[in-house]
């Protein structure tokens, strides 16, 4: 599967690409009661300095890259549901918080682990094309960066739309 | 290139390229969920599949009540009642409220084995390491699709190796000791996202229970799970309560290739206590000796098997509890609790002046056998001193000796100080 889109590059105010983006930062608790996917997108990382207005510029394919240990903190599954909600194509982070990995996939976010991609030179505003069989990203000035493939699994619930459609698919015993 | 224990067991349950880094597949031999999130995984089947919901497979598929048992108010009620009643229509067998903690009725039931996969929805289930088990706690969701499809997936981890170096320790010196010590020099990240397998002659000697308390606390240190190479003890009780499998769990090759070796030293290991608030923040005994105590539990999944009340009664049965002291007792399983009854520990642990409770995770978990205010320092036996968890005091967590000796001097006290004062060998 190929995936293209524009892209959000999570940097601060130096310019730095941002680690440790917590789960409070993408979906503050304070929204935790919100439980209509369509109503989540607007507060997308508004609780991250100089992104708080990420869901008003973001559109509907738009990729997003961050830094180390994207997701960290709580379970709360908003937290991928907020991306899903504004139709993120795909995050890609050098590297997820496990239970936000577990979270992503199971809900048939595409996600896709780039380590060193801080250094590739990608900037918000390039268009990029990742290649989610082979883990190849590269933008329209033809800059490659080699991330990981996304896994069999992956693929297998991405497809069916989820864990539990891909558990529909599988019938019991199976 | 060889395999690690984990890899090992995995190669066994799946299909998939098994090594570190990659996501794959898993057939579970074991899913469970208990009062605490299972409620939230029959709701969640039944509003994805609908009432008539059919699971892969009901006879591998069971219920342990452990959290709040019986339940204490009307919310845990319902919702064990919840479960009880999908267990009925699924044909499932449920372990109810008197059956006790359910990684321990698993050991004792033969529910796992060594060389099995179990999950459920208990984040200490990684204790199952201890029985050579790969035990993995999950959400509510992820055991829901467990209970339908009696599959998950699991990235591969990689493994750590701790080696245990010097001469075994001796009473009043424990497992927990080991434990904590080993804690300490791992700290509350060394085995971050990693599997763990320990070695070390110490290791080899180690029986059930001292294999279950050490396991226990890899969750403390950021691990999946933690292997010790079964013994002769662990093989022969399941032979004897599995009938129906297998039982062997995989060693490591010798070629096996691990991310990182630890050697602990444990050459003159003195009695350990993690001090709030962390379980990491852990010291010699003598270093924080003569606080007050005014509470003292003994029990939990870390520490509530017969030998832990056994070494809580070398002290009980000699000195009584001191004057103003909370000492609380709760057993892990119903079948500890009646070998405890049958041997005179529970007498004993009366006489001294012990409260003594029905077996559950109570003590640890929602307070069923009281929980500390402000200013209340607790000696605990169990594996988490964070606050909040086990009232609003002051939590350290130390063995069953170091709890017991506490609860009769009322102030933190090292074992082998008040044996040698009281003139005890
Ligand atoms: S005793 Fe405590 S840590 Fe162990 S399973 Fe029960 S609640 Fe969890």
């Amino acid at each position: 599967m190929k995936i293209k889109g524009r892209v959000w590059v999570l940097t601060d105010a130096k310019g730095m690409l941002i680690d440790d983006i917590d789960t409070d930062m993408i979906f503050h608790n304070r929204y935790l009661a919100e439980t209509d996917i369509a109503k989540m997108g607007q507060y997308a990382l508004d609780n991250l300095n100089g992104w708080e207005d990420f869901a008003e510029k973001a559109a509907s394919g738009d990729i997003v890259i961050a830094g180390r240990n994207f997701g960290s903190g709580s379970s709360r599954q908003q937290a991928v549901d907020c991306f899903k909600s504004l139709g993120i194509s795909l995050l890609i982070a050098e590297s997820f918080g496990a239970i936000y990995k577990r979270n992503a996939i199971n809900s048939a976010m595409p996600i896709l682990e780039a380590p060193g991609i801080r250094d590739a030179g990608y900037k918000s505003g390039d268009i990029i094309e990742v290649n989610t069989e082979n883990g190849l990203i590269v933008n329209e000035n033809d800059i490659q960066f080699q991330g990981r493939a996304f896994s069999r699994v992956q693929r297998d619930i991405l497809t069916a739309g989820g864990l539990f459609s891909y558990a529909e698919k599988m019938g019991p015993g199976n | 290139m060889g395999h690690t224990v984990i890899e090992k067991i995995f190669m066994n349950h799946s299909s998939d390229e098994v090594k570190p880094g990659n996501v794959i597949w898993l057939d579970i031999d074991t899913r469970t969920a208990r009062d605490f999130g299972g409620p939230n995984v029959v709701k969640r089947l039944e509003t994805v599949y609908g009432g008539d919901v059919e699971l892969a497979d009901p006879s591998r598929t069971f219920f342990t009540f452990d959290c709040v048992v019986p339940a204490n108010n009307i919310p845990y009620a319902n919702n064990q009642q919840l479960c009880r009643v999908f267990a009925r229509k699924k044909g499932m067998k449920v372990f109810d409220v008197d059956s006790g903690i359910g990684s321990h009725v698993a050991i004792e039931n033969g529910l796992c084995w060594p060389g099995s996969i179990y999950v459920g929805t208990d984040s200490h289930l990684n204790i199952l390491g201890a029985v050579g088990c790969f035990g993995q706690g999950m959400g509510d969701a992820d055991i829901a699709f467990a209970f339908k499809t009696g599959r998950n997936w699991f990235e591969v981890p990689e493994t750590i190796k701790v080696v245990f170096k010097g001469k075994p320790y001796e009473f009043p010196v424990t497992a927990k000791d080991l434990t904590l010590w080993t804690l300490r020099h791992m700290g509350s990240r060394g085995a971050l996202g990693c599997a763990v397998e320990f070695d070390g002659e110490v290791i080899e000697n180690l029986s059930m229970h001292e294999r279950i308390t050490l396991s226990s606390m890899v969750t403390e240190m950021g691990g999946i799970i933690g292997f010790i190479p079964p013994s002769e003890e662990i093989l022969a009780h399941f032979r004897n309560v599995t009938a129906n499998h297998e039982v062997a769990m995989p060693l490591p090759d010798a070629d096996a290739s691990y991310s990182r070796v630890v050697e602990i030293d444990i050459s003159g290991l003195q009695p350990q206590i993690a001090c709030p608030p962390k379980p990491d923040n852990v010291k010699d005994v003598r270093e924080v000796a003569g606080r007050p105590v005014d509470a003292v539990f003994i029990g939990s999944c870390t520490n509530g098997r017969v030998e832990d009340f056994h070494a809580a009664a070398k002290i009980f049965s000699r000195f009584p509890v001191h004057e103003g002291v909370m000492a609380k007792a709760v057993p892990a399983t119903k079948g500890v609790f009646g070998e405890l009854l049958a041997d005179g520990t529970i007498a004993a642990l009366y006489k001294a002046g012990v409260i003594i409770s029905n077996p559950g995770c109570g003590g640890c978990a929602s307070g069923q056998i009281g929980m500390t205010g402000k200013g209340e320092v607790q000696i605990s036996t169990s594996n988490r001193n964070f606050r909040g968890k086990q009232g609003d005091g002051d939590t350290y967590l130390a063995s069953p000796v170091v709890a017991a000796v506490c609860a009769v001097t009322g102030e933190i006290t090292d074992p082998a100080d008040f044996l040698a004062k009281e003139g005890i060998q």
